[in-house]
């Protein structure tokens, strides 16, 4: 449990992606079966304690520490679990005051009073593994005694990392892609392998940790419901490309998301191989066949009759844990489907996109028309004709065109010349900074972060957005000037600069927004250019990108 | 034995006390102050007259050009002190900073103990607190919810240590007080066998050459201004918390940043400050020693001031014991604690 404490400590500080790698790498090297196991899938919120809830912890702190201390506590350090761990009484700790008191005069008697080391044999004992276990047994009943027998073996370190286990929301910034490729890392191993196994093995993952060491054979995944790792697209920057080489196909704005149907279950996994089938209980329900498919999730808009909505309104149904009926029915979720990975048993991976193609468009009346469409092959002259078509593509959905090399198999990862990504070209606006904060790590010293906003009718500046890129060093320097030169205020880590500075700014798209005073939301924004040479009363107005929403 | 609210009054400004007609710790220009120790929050330029440890003085010379050499301005040892207006005011240690001192009021049968800031572990760059035994107990309050347990100061020094070991690529940054908290973390580094250099920032020179002169070996010190880049790889910088992560620390070799402050126990607050090492190192007391403290001194009634007032009163109260908050302003504790 120490080793595992003080890896969540790390990683809570730790913000680069590189370093936090390296933490887990580390860890995952040096620590034994099955704690490493637990421990990854802790971090990655793969474990659930159904008995074990933030009130447990509440009602067993009632009966250690004052109600009233506990309550001023926990509005000051913010959080349960936290507040928790470090207001737990440690068993016997003597005060090891000793001497005489000084008579107001003296000198003598005067002895540091230093807490006494803590004993080493304290949380020695607690494995990860034992705590889960423990855990895992508990019922509603005996979960209060059990996590205070836990916590009573921890110090401090060890009982925060204990609470965040047994209750969730680690929030140390590890996705399931993060924790695959180190665990590649660690074992030297193709990270897509990985990939593949990781969602057919439950926690702690032994026979992953074998095959990793070179212990045992790669696992036999027959029969289950595993992730492909997913074939990704580089932007395109050749001036064109060849149709005949090239199939076209619409890039759709929602969610990519992979459908697997295997030993008799279905999964629904998002890009990063996260499953989210949780959310989307009708998509599962409808996917009963054995095959894998390849698609974007969208919700249905009746703005576009009943068509693919607009990003905005699938955001409503992504992260969730529980699905009301009425959400169901006010975003519908479907899948336009892109290709097939697997059907009836087999493999099409290794085959050409022309033949997968042929195989989906075989398949696809297989599927429920209600919950699954197929994305349609642009069926265009040229190349120019394509990019006309894109130009005038005017379906909030679009993102942009996919040109998918016809000849090329079903490959993980972004592979040279396979795969273009074409999006549509960004809409911009001039809009003038107002706030800026600092950056994390490299840029930690630089004020990097920009809200930005329009002017209203009223004549007021109103934000409507956060853009951290787009910028090239040297113009970074030159804004992180501007910003110290221009404070008007500070605020913590923000200050507040002279509303004098016109950015212009590109964005994919922009929606309403209940969540912002101006209305709006962008997606995508980045700086394009500074415009030093625009005053900030010619930036554009609130009417103009309202007139830009989709 | 009089009515303590009848010689001394808590103001928002400070503490007075009537008989002398003299306040301590004053926030505001005062004709007689007698101070506890030098940090900001505490002592202030402006007063006629100042009391205080020779130390303390000599921190306000440099702080705020207070004239040591003249004649109101008075020092006074440890045990020492002087009395005014029938009050016999004395200065007893307080193991927070070089200097710092309880501040002892003995009228008319009755004793008050102003504590000013302290703590009670072992620091090797002040003299260790003492218990002073009174009638009413003015405490900081800085630490005074339970989450606040200051690890060992040895745990959290061998923690920096392995830190610049495990990355001799990079330097570790640790923001600390310029006056107090830098000056107890070198002594500690040294302490745990640290020899090499250390850098500091221009804020911190003259407090550690006063420190020095004071007696205590912070050993080899380096200007970062005056160092290479690449020199101060793999080695220990120290700078004040506010230049963390400004400008000035872009003349690093890609810096951790690290803080030495008591908030530190709090993980939301230590990420909220961009740190990538928290230090748990304080200058203030504990909970536990907060509660201690009150326990031996076991005055009839404390006062409580400074930070988490709700916090001890409600300890007090669980424990029978009378005590009051006090609300003093301009308290700015962020920073130095």
């Amino acid at each position: 449990m120490k080793r595992f404490a003080a890896l969540i400590d790390r990683l809570i500080y730790t913000r680069s992606r590189n370093s936090k790698l390296a933490l887990i790498v580390d860890y995952l090297r040096h620590t034994p079966d099955p704690d490493r196991g637990w421990a990854i899938a802790a971090l990655t919120e793969s474990l659930d304690f159904p008995a074990v809830k933030a009130g447990t912890v509440r009602t067993l702190l009632a009966t250690r520490v004052d109600e009233e201390l506990f309550r001023l506590s926990r509005h000051f350090v913010g959080d349960t679990a936290e507040t928790a761990a470090l207001l737990w009484p440690e068993q016997e700790k003597p005060l090891p005051f000793r001497g005489g008191v000084g008579g107001g005069v003296s000198k003598a008697g005067a002895t540091p009073l230093d807490p006494t080391p803590t004993p080493p044999l304290k949380g020695r004992g607690l494995t990860v593994s034992e705590a889960v276990d423990a855990l895992s047994s508990a019922t509603r009943s005996d979960a209060p005694a059990i996590v205070a027998s836990l916590l009573d073996r921890l110090d401090a370190d060890g009982r925060y990392a204990l609470l965040k286990l047994a209750l969730g929301g680690m929030r140390v910034g590890v996705s399931a892609r993060l924790a695959k490729q180190a665990f590649a890392q660690a074992f030297d191993v193709p990270v897509d392998d990985v990939e593949e196994l990781w969602h057919a093995i439950p926690p702690p993952y032994a026979p992953l940790f074998a095959w990793g060491e070179g212990r045992a054979e790669r696992p036999d995944l027959a029969d289950v419901a595993f992730f492909r790792p997913f074939m990704l697209a580089h932007p395109l920057e050749e001036e064109s490309v060849d149709l005949a080489d090239y199939a076209a196909e619409w890039k759709w704005d929602g969610i990519r998301v992979q459908i697997v149907h295997g030993g008799g279950e279905t999964r629904i996994y998002s890009r990063g191989g996260e499953e989210i089938s949780g959310a989307f209980p009708e998509l599962v329900a409808a996917f009963d066949q054995d095959a894998v498919i390849d698609g974007e999730l969208l919700v249905r808009g009746e703005v576009q009759g009943g068509e693919a909505a607009s990003f905005n309104a699938l955001q409503q149904r992504l992260g969730r844990k529980v699905v009301s009926k009425k959400m169901l029915a006010d975003y519908p979720a479907f899948v336009r489907v892109y290709d097939l990975l697997a059907v009836d048993g087999n493999d099409l991976r290794g085959l050409p996109w022309t033949e997968r193609r042929r195989q989906l468009e075989a398949f696809a009346p297989r599927l429920a028309g209600s919950h699954f469409d197929l994305s349609q092959v642009i069926d265009a002259k040229n190349f120019d004709d394509l990019a006309e078509r894109r130009a005038g593509a005017r379906d909030a959905a679009i993102e942009g065109v996919m040109l998918k090399r016809r000849d090329a198999p079903y490959v993980a990862g972004r592979r040279a010349g396979l795969w273009y990504k074409w999006k549509r070209d960004p809409l911009t606006a001039d809009c003038v900074m107002m706030y800026a904060q600092r950056g994390n790590g490299r840029r930690a010293s630089f004020y990097s972060d920009y809200t930005f906003g329009c002017w209203s009718e009223a004549g007021e500046l109103l934000p409507v957005g956060k853009a951290y890129s787009g910028f090239t060093d040297e113009e970074l320097k030159w804004l992180d000037k501007f910003v110290r030169d221009n404070t008007l205020n500070r605020f913590g880590p923000v200050r507040e600069v002279e509303k004098s500075l016109v950015l212009e700014v590109a964005f994919d798209s922009i929606h309403s927004s209940k969540r912002h005073k101006s209305g709006l939301a962008m997606r995508f924004p980045r700086i394009s250019r500074i415009r030093r040479d625009k005053p900030a009363e010619e930036a554009d107005r609130i009417a103009a990108l309202q007139a830009m929403v989709t | 034995m009089a009515k303590a609210k009848s010689w001394i009054e808590p103001h928002a400004s400070g503490i007075y006390v009537k008989p002398a007609d003299l306040w301590i710790d004053p926030s505001r220009p005062v004709e007689r102050a007698a101070v506890t120790h030098g940090h900001a929050d505490h002592a202030r330029s402006g007063h006629g007259s100042v009391f205080a440890t020779p130390e303390t003085l000599a921190i306000m010379a440099l702080r705020y050009g207070v004239d040591v050499e003249a004649s109101h301005n008075q020092a006074y040892e440890y045990g020492d002190g002087f009395e005014r207006g029938g009050v016999r005011f004395s200065f007893h240690p307080a193991g927070h900073v070089l200097g710092s001192a309880q501040i002892l009021m003995e009228y008319a049968g009755e004793r008050i103990v102003v504590t000013g800031d302290y703590k009670r572990r072992a620091d090797p760059t002040c003299a260790p607190f003492e218990v002073v035994p009174c009638d009413i107990f003015v405490t900081e309050a800085t630490f005074g919810l339970p989450v606040f347990r200051h690890p060992p100061t040895a745990d959290e020094i061998a923690k920096l240590i392995g830190a610049v070991r495990a990355e001799p690529d990079r330097s570790v940054l640790v923001g600390a007080y310029a006056l107090g908290k830098a000056q107890r973390v070198i002594a500690e580094l040294r302490g745990a066998g640290w020899d090499a250099p250390i850098y500091i920032h221009g804020a911190l020179e003259k407090m550690c050459q006063l420190y020095a002169v004071h007696g205590v070996d912070l050993g080899e010190l380096r200007l970062v201004s005056e160092t290479d880049k690449a020199e101060m790889a793999g080695q220990i910088v120290l700078a004040p918390p506010s230049a963390l992560n400004d400008r000035w620390s872009r003349r690093l070799p890609d810096p951790v940043t690290a803080m030495a402050s008591g908030w530190m126990r709090v993980r939301q607050r230590a990420r909220q400050r961009m740190v990538e090492l928290p230090l748990v190192i304080s200058d203030h007391a504990d909970w536990d020693e907060l509660t201690t403290t009150i326990s031996e001194v076991n005055p009839k009634e404390s006062w409580i001031t400074h930070g988490s007032e709700d916090g001890l009163l409600r300890w007090c109260e669980l424990h029978q014991r009378k005590a009051r908050a006090l609300h003093l302003v301009g308290r700015d504790l962020e920073e130095e604690a």
